[in-house]
């Protein structure tokens, strides 16, 4: 199925433009021309039509969902619906007090802030497309596991206490949110307008994973990330999740370069690591929902997914090897 | 003269809904106030969880996300 974009890229780098096979150049560009096609090809098709199924699903009715919830399974609900409920992270801060204002418990409330960036339907789809259903499975395990778990600590060390005071004053309106144009039409338009608005803020990460890729590919040598952060280096995980928190990009930007690094022969759990360090941990994220939550709350949020990701990357490299 | 709230924190998605609302009232010659509320707690008030949300004369008539060309013609035409 995917073949017409490697003969796309096969035609344009090598036909059209007339470069050797097997140069450092041209495999960097053949790279880049089949990810490029291919991924922007799927983002398209998989935000269109998960964008028609999902128009029901709002903030607004996610709150719904999770108030008076009995908390076991609220954690793993929030974990859930954060996987399909479509988030950008300028809406974390309304989102977070909406839930905390309807007595959704805190640690519930950031079990969705978890996964919501980490695992979502063009991840998953990416993954399973570019990487095989088997990584796929995993990076969706492990991300719901870390989201619950953060969220049951949260709660059972009491952390509420460090959400900003202004937080807990502020009273939601009832105001009626208008009701989604469930028609076929109306979904077909949503869909679209999904596509413009997600293509339109994710493009350039998606550019410049597969540039970052490509360079990784045709550019690196085939042992430089072996013998650096292979299997014999203990530091390998600690230092992904490092090289994770600066590098900021959304999952569609990150799957190339993971592409490329899985292709290098780096174990999947030092990768794994660092596709969750790249989604959710982030300064630009982090300084919003400084916002809602007192400094040790953000330090003890960062430390908590910092650790959770070296746990993961630790126990599938030892699983896998 | 419409009075017109863009509710959000100031993300692109705002400053966009905020224009798009003021080229089709130009368009349309409608009079309208846009103010562009960024205050947490007043955007909460209005029952708004996902931005950018749009009210209308005291009445959210939308969010989430930048609102299609068609809807605000709509909105102002009413």
């Amino acid at each position: 199925m995917f073949v017409i974009f490697t003969r796309l890229a096969d035609w344009l780098v090598f036909t059209q433009l007339g470069l050797a096979h097997g140069t450092k150049l041209s495999d960097a560009l053949h790279f880049f021309v089949e990810d490029v096609s291919k991924i922007f090809v799927l983002l398209t098709l998989i935000v269109f039509v998960v964008g028609m199924l999902r128009t029901m699903m709002t903030p607004e009715r996610l709150r719904h969902t999770l108030a008076g919830r009995r908390r076991g399974p609220a954690y793993v609900l929030a974990g859930l619906l954060g996987a399909v409920t479509p988030f950008c992270s300028c809406s974390a801060v309304p989102l977070f007090i909406g839930l905390l204002e309807a007595a959704v418990p805190m640690g519930v409330t950031m079990t969705f802030l978890i996964t919501s960036p980490m695992v979502n339907e063009v991840a998953v789809v990416m993954l399973g497309a570019l990487l095989g259903w088997k990584l796929t499975a995993l990076y969706f395990a492990t991300g719901m596991v870390v989201g619950i778990v953060g969220g049951v600590i949260i709660d059972a060390l009491g952390l509420e206490r460090y959400v900003e005071d202004y937080v807990w004053k502020i009273r939601m309106g009832q105001a009626a949110v208008p009701a989604a144009d469930l028609t076929l039409k109306g979904r077909m338009a949503y869909g679209w307008s999904q596509v413009r608005e997600i293509l339109g803020r994710v493009w350039l990460y998606v550019l410049l994973g597969i540039g970052v890729g490509a360079g990784l590919h045709g550019y690196v040598p085939a042992d430089f990330f072996l013998r650096h952060a292979g299997p014999d280096n203990p530091f390998a995980v600690p230092l992904a999740v490092l090289a994770g928190i600066p590098l900021y990009s959304n999952a569609a930007g990150m799957i190339p370069i993971v592409e490329a690094l899985l292709g290098k022969g780096l174990p999947v759990g030092t990768v794994l690591a660092l596709m969750m360090s790249i989604t959710a941990l982030s300064a630009p994220e982090m300084m919003i929902l400084r916002k809602v939550l007192k400094l040790p709350m953000l330090v003890f949020f960062a430390a908590y997914l910092a650790v959770a990701f070296m746990v993961v990357g630790y126990l599938f490299n030892a699983i896998l090897a | 003269m419409k009075q017109v709230k863009v509710l959000g924190s100031g993300c692109r998605n705002c400053v966009n809904t905020a224009k798009l609302i003021a080229d089709k009232a130009e368009a349309l010659g409608v009079a309208v106030e846009i103010e562009k509320v960024t205050d947490m707690a007043a955007i909460m008030s209005y029952g708004v969880m996902s931005t950018p949300g749009v009210v209308i004369d005291g009445v959210v008539v939308h969010a989430g996300g930048v609102p299609a060309p068609a809807a605000v013609e709509g909105w102002l035409r009413a």
